[in-house]
């Protein structure tokens, strides 16, 4: 416990230095901007931003990006209470409530609310993985291919569970992200894999063009077109402060939210959206007067905006502890910190302990910053969702171009962005996710060379996967799902899977 | 009937036995290894398959799902113009350097697909397009290509 606190401080030496706090600042700022603009998410918005980190040495980068991070996520739910435009999956929930109380005149207060519920559950879940990560690593010291293979295979699975269409069609999109995943030079052997002669390909495709074509493109391609401009609410500044009633109404919401998003996070999968969307659920359950949601409900912010926040910091625990990312955003990060010179893994808290401490410490920064930043700002930032949508969009494409060149100066990444956002295109058409297409390709070469060097242990034979204890629980535990997914073919009951996609397409899910 | 769920399917089983004729039987043929040894064709063979799986179940599983003619394909004129401008960017970024391609796809958005007024198009295109170049390159030291006249 001494020892966690020393390394605190250690991290906390390092993240509230004035230039540190300046890198924080100018994260937060250019994040919650990437994350207001309409259809750039946390996501694209990291994947954009990775360029502008590449001079600074890794401590500020690691820095500016968590702050970027959490600026989108917080960016996202300013869209959902003002425009009923969730700037993400994460922040569908949001826009119920949220939007009812903008349209009651209370915008300033849902605003205020989420972004004090957002800080409590980053602060709290922030603690959370700062006292489970270093044991869970330690624990993954153990972990060999199998357990690795499994453990990636169980990743993939919660993904497709947890998304909102079928889980076939989700499944058959993270195949093709480890197709994907598979062109380029073989680790094992030095093949070189579907290339076709192109020798950038050699490293493989990278998730940075993958990320910014399937969802920063596809959702331009997808919106340009039918372009027309939405109503803004604009919050008056002196509304910004919730009544006492509302601050006693939202404080049990933060708390459960907090503890549910943080436990759902830690669960590999689309964490952030599925933790919404279950603390929204158990707020009706538990609220007095569950008539109220949907009609401005504050616990219905408080809650579901808590709960995401605090999973995007339980997504981290795998990924730290485990070098492990369990889902697109935590991918994107990781490879961020790939570039920086940084490999997550059990390894890089023993080793590296003041770039593990200092991210945390960062992370926490980034919190509080935010905090400072967006309730004051939100009138600027409010003002450009006012810019015409023809007008932003083409400043969006450069941003994407920069951003995807940027990463290895290479033109064969525009084609991979370009041939990905059509790909996006159509796949949206379909009712197809894209999401698992980016953890395929992140998780690819990590599968294979498990599974391959599984095989070579076993001498040949799948059993190693069953009779290793760890792995045979892991992937006990994904086997499960998919019969649970398999439940509503069988019953012909909407689950709440199926309910969550009515909401994202903007219909009543019903009681 | 062509449901969206059918067509899907159907290019996912496509995709599959392309991505397996690919690895084992094409000139460009990769060694499969065996089950001990694994080779460089083992795993996406078995993806191959897995994804031919899963295009089965989603083409026969496909009757319930919309109909491919009642997907609004109505923004497609927008779409494939973005699409062209971008891939034309891909093209000329490194022959005519970061400020110039921008600012012509900039212009060629905003003033032929938009139908913005001429100077403004004009005026925004090269703004945004100096301007990101000083940002990025001279101040984040994010190196951008330069085309003739150092540009």
């Amino acid at each position: 416990m001494i020892e966690t606190l020393q390394n605190l401080y250690l991290g906390f030496s390092v993240a509230l230095t004035p230039v540190m706090l300046f890198y924080a600042f100018v994260g937060c700022l250019i994040g919650t901007l990437v994350g207001v603009l309409p259809g750039v998410g946390p996501l694209a918005g990291i994947s954009l931003l990775l360029p502008a980190t590449f001079g600074l040495d890794a401590t500020r980068a690691i820095i500016m990006l968590s702050g970027i991070y959490y600026g989108a996520m917080y960016g996202g739910s300013t869209t959902s209470i003002l425009m009923r435009i969730p700037g993400e999956a994460a922040s569908v929930m949001t826009c119920i409530d949220g939007y009812a109380m903008a349209r009651k005149g209370r915008a300033g207060a849902a605003l205020a609310i989420a972004a004090v519920g957002s800080y409590i559950a980053g602060s709290i879940s922030i603690i959370g993985l700062m006292l489970l990560a270093p044991p869970l690593a330690e624990f993954a010291l153990r972990f060999g291919p199998p357990e690795y293979f499994a453990l990636l295979t169980l990743g993939l699975l919660v993904l497709a569970y947890m998304s909102s269409g079928s889980m076939v069609k989700s499944l058959a999109m993270a195949v093709l992200g480890l197709l994907l995943g598979m062109v380029g030079i073989d680790q094992m052997t030095g093949y070189f894999r579907y290339a076709y002669g192109v020798v950038e390909l050699g490293d493989g495709i990278g998730v940075v063009p993958v990320a910014v074509g399937l969802f920063g493109l596809a959702e331009i391609l997808a919106t340009a077109g039918q372009a027309k401009a939405p109503e803004v609410l604009k919050p008056k500044l002196r509304e910004l402060l919730p009544s006492r009633a509302e601050w006693r109404a939202s404080a049990a919401p933060i708390g459960r939210g907090t503890l549910l998003g943080f436990m759902i996070g830690i669960v590999p999968g689309s964490a952030h959206v599925i933790s919404s969307f279950v603390s929204y659920a158990v707020e009706r359950k538990l609220s007095k007067r569950p008539e109220e949601f949907g009609k401005g409900a504050v616990a219905g912010v408080a809650g579901p905006e808590s709960a995401n926040n605090a999973a995007t910091s339980g997504a981290f625990v795998p990924m730290l502890a485990l070098g492990v990312p369990s889902g697109p955003i935590p991918a994107v990060m990781l490879a961020a910190m790939m570039v920086h010179g940084i490999s997550p893994g059990p390894l890089l808290i023993a080793q590296k302990p003041e770039l593990f401490w200092g991210f945390i410490a960062s992370m926490y920064v980034g919190n509080i910053m935010l905090l400072i930043l967006n309730l004051p700002l939100v009138g600027l930032f409010v003002n450009v969702l006012r810019i015409p949508y023809p007008i932003l969009y083409p400043s969006i494409v450069v941003f994407c171009i920069i951003g995807v060149y940027a990463v290895n100066s290479s033109v064969v990444d525009l084609w991979i962005m370009v041939v990905m956002g059509l790909l996006g295109w159509m796949l949206r058409k379909l009712s197809f996710e894209t999401a698992p297409i980016v953890l395929g390709v992140v998780l690819a070469p990590m599968i294979e060379l498990a599974m391959r060097q599984s095989l070579a242990m076993s001498d040949g034979s799948y059993m190693i996967f069953v009779t290793k204890p760890i792995s045979a629980t892991l992937l006990a535990v994904g086997f499960v799902l998919v019969l649970l997914s398999l439940k509503p073919l069988i019953t012909r009951r909407r689950d709440w899977r199926s309910k969550l996609a009515l909401v994202e397409t903007g219909e009543n899910p019903g009681p | 009937m062509l449901t969206t769920d059918r067509v899907a399917g159907a290019v996912l089983v496509a995709l599959g036995l392309f991505m397996t004729w690919e690895s084992l039987w094409s000139a460009r043929r990769l060694p499969l290894g065996s089950v001990r040894t694994p080779g460089p064709a083992y795993m996406p063979t078995l993806l191959a398959a897995l994804l031919i799986v899963f295009g089965v179940v989603v083409l026969m599983l496909g009757a319930r799902s919309g109909r491919i003619s009642a997907v609004g394909w109505t923004e497609w004129r927008h779409t494939a113009g973005i699409l062209v401008a971008c891939a034309a960017c891909a093209v000329l970024l490194e022959r005519l350097g970061f400020r110039l391609t921008i600012a012509l796809l900039l212009f060629t958005l905003l003033g032929v697909l938009e139908r913005k007024h001429v100077v403004f198009a004009l005026g925004f295109a090269l703004a945004l397009a100096f301007g990101t170049f000083y940002l990025f390159d001279t101040l984040l030291r994010v190196p951008l290509p330069r085309g003739p006249f150092n540009l």
